[in-house]
C-alpha cells in the first residue's frame, strides 16, 4: 500500500503556489534581495569565511559535549534564580507552560518569536485550553490574524503582499479600509500589541543563545518586543531547543555577527537582549526541549543539522524554496534547513521534503555555521527509501532503469528503439502523459547515437 | 597520454555532436582518447532519486570499463561529480579509488591537465555562460557567489581563447537552472520555472547562445527555449571550443 500523509506533498503545493507566476517572480525577488544584502554585508568583512569556520567549530564542540553544557547551564541559571524545567517532547513542553500559566491564572499572554513553540505547536493547544496568545512579533501578528503559519522562520509573513496586510488589519484592528501604507499599519500594530504589553502578566520568549558558563540567555529581536514584554510581566517563560547552548560569552561575539548578516544583511539584529536574573518579585522560567534533537544527534550524518542558529540565509538563498513558498513545506521550519530537520520529528509525513530540492549546494555555502545541508539532503533520500518511503511507482521506475543501465546491449537497443520512436511518432512522448513536455519540448531524437558514429568513424 | 571518454547516456542518446566535438577537441590538443563502447551511466538518476542502493551494476560497469586510463575526460561537471563522490566497488576499490582521483570534467582537464593557453576557435556571438551547479558548487570549476572569496572561472578562461566571442553579464551569475536529474519531472512547476527565469536573465543581457558544462541543464533551457519560441540557442561549451564557424 502507498504510503499516506496528512498534507498535500511539496510538488502539489508548489505547483499550486505557481498558478500566479507574477506572485511567484514577486516572492523571488523579495527574498533575492535579502540574500543580496547578506552578500553585501559578508563582503564588508574580509574574515567572513573565517567567522563561519571558527562558528561551525564552536558548534561542534557543543554538540559533542552538549551533556555537560547543558548542565553547566542549568546549574548556572538556578544560581541565577531561574527556574529550569526539562521536557523530553513537544507535549511535555506544551504541558510544563500550560501549567505555569494555569498557576499564574491567566488567560491572555503574550508571545514574542520562537520557532520551537511553533515546531511544538504551543498556540493551538493553549487555545485548546482557553488560553489565547499575543504574538508580538509583527509579521508573526499578521500571520497569526491571517490564521496561518509562519511561512519563513526570520520573516513570517514574507509571503503576504502589504495591500493583504492593509485586508488584515481593517477587519482585526479597524484600521480604515484600503489604507496600505506600511508606517501607518506598523503604528497601527503598535498600538494595538502596547495594550496587550501592558495586560500581560506573563511573557513568552524565544531564545537564540543560551551561555552555559553565566546562564544567560540572549534573545535577538528587531522589535524590542521580546524586551517589551519580559520586562513587562510577572513571570518570563524562555523555550528553547537544547542545542541552542553556546559555552561561553565571549563566543557571542562570533554568533551575533554572523546571525543578523546571514538572516537580513544587517550588521547585528536592533536588540540582542540578555536575560540573567529574575527581577525582584519576578520569576524567570527557562523550558529546555530536546523534541528529537538527541535523536538527530545520534545520527552521525544528520548531526550538524543541530548547528543551526535558525538565520534563514539557506531560505533566501534556495531557488527552490523563492519559487514554492515556505507554506509548500508543510512544517514550522520550512526551505532546506527544514528539509533536513523534518524527516527527523516524522519521516512518513516529511518524506517528500529532502527531494524538494535540485541539490545545487548554495544553501550550503551561504549557512553561517556551515551546515553541509545539501549533502544531507542527498543522504535523507537514501534513509526513506531505504526505510519504505518511497512510492511504488518510483521504486518500480528505478529497478527498470537499473536494468537498462546496467546492460550495455538493452541500453543500446533500447535507446535505438526509443528514438525511432520519437521520430516516427512523437506523439508518443510529446502528449500530457509527460511532465517534460508539459511546458518544455523535448531534444530532438538524433538516428545516430555517438556509439554508433564513434563505431562507424573511429574503429 | 590515455584518455578515457565518458559519453554520459542522455549525450550518447540525444545530442552526440558533443561527444563528436568533445572527442575532436582533445584529439586536436594531442591527447590520444579511447571511447570504451559499452559504456552507460554514472548511476546518478538512481543514487539522487534515494536509490544508491541500485547503483552497484553501473559501479562495476564504469570500473570495467574505465579503469585502465591515465585520465577520464566527461563533456559533464554533474555525471563527474557523482563518480567522483561515490564510485566504490567492493572487490575493486583500487581502480575505483584510481578513477575517482584521474576522472575530470572537460574543462578543468583543459585548464589543469592540459593547461591550455591558446585555443584556435572561433565563435563570434553573444554568449552567457550558464554555471551548472554539480560544476561549480562541486568540482569547483568556478567560484561561487555565497563565498567572500576571489572570484575565478575555468569555462570563462576557456571562452575567453575563442577569437569573436562576446561573453555577456548575468543578473544572476550562478543561480540553478532547475533541471536537478528526475526533480525536473517529479517538481515540474518549480524546475520549468526556473529554467525560465534563467532562460530570461540570458535574454535580457543579450545572449544569442548559452553555453556550459552539461548538457542535462542545456537540454531543460533548450525545451524552455524552443517552446518560447526564442532564437536563443543552447551549446555545450566543446562545441564552441571546437568551433571554426
Amino acid at each position: 500500500m502507498e504510503p499516506t500523509t496528512a498534507h498535500k506533498e511539496h510538488a502539489e503545493l508548489a505547483d499550486v503556489f505557481n498558478k500566479d507566476e507574477a506572485r511567484v517572480d514577486w516572492h523571488d525577488e523579495t527574498l533575492w534581495w535579502v540574500r543580496q544584502k547578506r552578500d553585501k554585508m559578508a563582503w564588508s568583512l574580509p574574515e567572513w569565511e573565517d567567522l563561519r569556520e571558527t562558528a561551525s567549530r564552536i558548534k561542534f564542540n557543543v554538540l559533542g559535549n552538549l551533556h555537560d553544557y547543558l548542565l553547566e547551564f542549568e546549574r548556572n541559571a538556578q544560581l541565577n534564580g531561574a527556574t529550569v524545567h526539562w521536557a523530553a517532547d513537544a507535549k511535555e513542553h506544551n504541558e510544563i507552560v500550560l501549567k505555569l500559566l494555569k498557576e499564574q491564572g491567566v488567560q491572555r499572554m503574550v508571545k514574542s518569536k520562537s520557532m520551537l513553540t511553533e515546531e511544538c505547536h504551543l498556540n493551538p493547544f493553549l487555545a485548546e485550553h482557553g488560553i489565547e496568545v499575543i504574538d508580538t512579533d509583527l509579521g508573526e501578528r499578521i500571520v497569526q490574524l491571517a490564521k496561518e503559519p509562519p511561512s519563513h522562520i526570520v520573516l513570517p509573513c514574507i509571503h503576504k503582499k502589504k495591500e493583504e496586510i492593509g485586508d488584515l488589519f481593517h477587519i482585526h484592528l479597524g484600521t480604515p479600509a484600503g489604507n496600505a501604507d506600511p508606517k501607518f499599519l506598523t503604528a497601527a500594530a503598535r498600538l494595538h500589541l502596547r495594550k496587550e504589553f501592558i495586560q500581560s502578566r506573563v511573557a513568552i520568549t524565544g531564545v537564540n543563545f543560551a551561555v552555559a558558563e553565566t546562564g544567560e540567555m540572549v534573545v535577538c529581536t528587531n522589535e524590542g518586543n521580546a524586551d517589551m514584554g519580559a520586562h513587562l510581566a510577572d513571570v518570563h517563560i524562555a523555550c528553547m531547543g537544547i542545542e541552542k547552548i553556546i559555552p561561553q560569552r565571549r563566543h557571542l561575539g562570533v554568533f551575533l555577527r554572523l546571525l543578523a548578516r546571514s538572516a537580513t544583511g544587517q550588521p547585528i539584529t536592533t536588540y540582542s537582549s540578555h536575560f540573567r536574573k529574575p527581577g525582584a518579585g519576578r520569576q524567570l522560567h527557562i523550558v529546555l526541549v530536546d523534541n528529537g534533537r538527541s535523536r538527530q544527534l545520534g545520527r552521525e550524518e544528520f548531526r550538524n543539522s543541530l548547528k543551526c542558529i535558525r538565520c534563514g540565509a539557506c531560505m533566501n538563498t534556495c531557488p527552490v524554496y523563492r519559487r514554492s513558498g515556505g507554506h509548500s513545506y508543510h512544517n514550522a521550519v520550512a526551505g532546506p534547513i527544514g528539509a533536513i530537520l523534518a524527516p527527523n520529528l516524522d519521516m512518513k509525513e516529511n518524506a517528500d521534503l529532502p527531494f524538494a530540492s535540485t541539490l545545487c549546494g548554495s544553501c550550503s555555502n551561504v549557512c553561517p555555521v556551515k551546515i553541509n545541508i545539501h549533502e544531507q539532503l542527498y543522504k535523507w533520500r537514501q534513509v526513506i527509501v531505504q526505510e519504505g518511503y518511497a512510492k511504488t511507482s518510483k521504486k518500480a521506475s528505478m529497478q527498470m532503469m537499473n536494468m537498462v543501465l546496467t546492460r550495455p546491449a538493452v541500453f543500446k537497443t533500447a535507446g535505438g528503439v526509443g528514438r525511432w520512436v520519437m521520430r516516427h511518432f512523437p506523439g508518443v512522448v510529446n502528449n500530457g502523459m509527460n511532465p517534460w513536455y508539459k511546458q518544455r519540448e523535448m531534444p530532438e531524437a538524433p538516428k545516430e547515437s555517438f556509439a554508433d558514429w564513434y563505431k562507424k568513424n573511429k574503429q | 597520454m590515455k584518455v578515457g571518454l565518458f559519453i554520459p547516456c542522455y549525450i550518447d542518446q540525444f545530442y552526440p555532436q558533443v561527444g563528436i566535438a568533445t572527442l575532436s577537441l582533445l584529439e586536436k590538443l594531442g591527447c590520444e582518447v579511447v571511447y570504451p563502447q559499452g559504456q552507460t551511466c554514472c548511476g546518478q538518476p538512481m543514487a539522487n532519486s534515494g536509490f544508491e542502493h541500485l547503483t552497484g551494476g553501473c559501479n562495476e560497469l564504469f570500473v570495467k570499463n574505465f579503469a585502465d586510463f591515465d585520465y577520464i575526460v566527461s563533456p559533464s561537471g554533474s555525471c563527474t561529480l557523482h563518480i567522483k563522490d561515490h564510485l566504490h566497488v567492493h572487490d575493486k576499490e583500487d581502480a575505483a579509488t584510481h578513477i575517482r582521483q584521474h576522472i575530470y570534467e572537460l574543462s578543468e582537464f583543459l585548464t589543469d591537465v592540459l593547461q591550455v593557453k591558446h585555443l584556435s576557435a572561433r565563435f563570434p556571438y553573444k554568449v552567457g555562460i550558464h554555471q551548472s551547479c554539480h560544476g561549480q558548487r562541486g568540482l569547483h570549476l568556478s567560484q561561487m557567489t555565497e563565498l567572500v572569496a576571489a572570484p575565478y572561472s575555468k569555462p570563462q578562461q576557456l571562452l575567453q581563447m575563442v577569437e569573436g566571442l562576446e561573453l555577456i553579464e548575468l543578473s544572476r551569475k550562478d543561480e540553478c537552472c532547475g533541471f536537478g536529474g528526475t526533480f525536473c519531472v517529479f517538481e515540474e512547476a518549480v524546475s520549468v520555472k526556473m529554467g525560465k527565469d534563467r532562460v530570461a536573465d540570458h535574454e535580457k543581457h543579450g545572449a544569442e547562445y548559452i553555453t556550459g558544462n552539461d548538457v542535462s541543464c542545456l537540454m531543460h533551457l533548450e525545451g524552455i527555449l524552443k517552446r518560447q519560441q526564442s532564437k536563443v540557442k543552447v551549446l555545450h561549451i566543446a562545441e564552441i571550443l571546437n568551433a571554426a564557424f
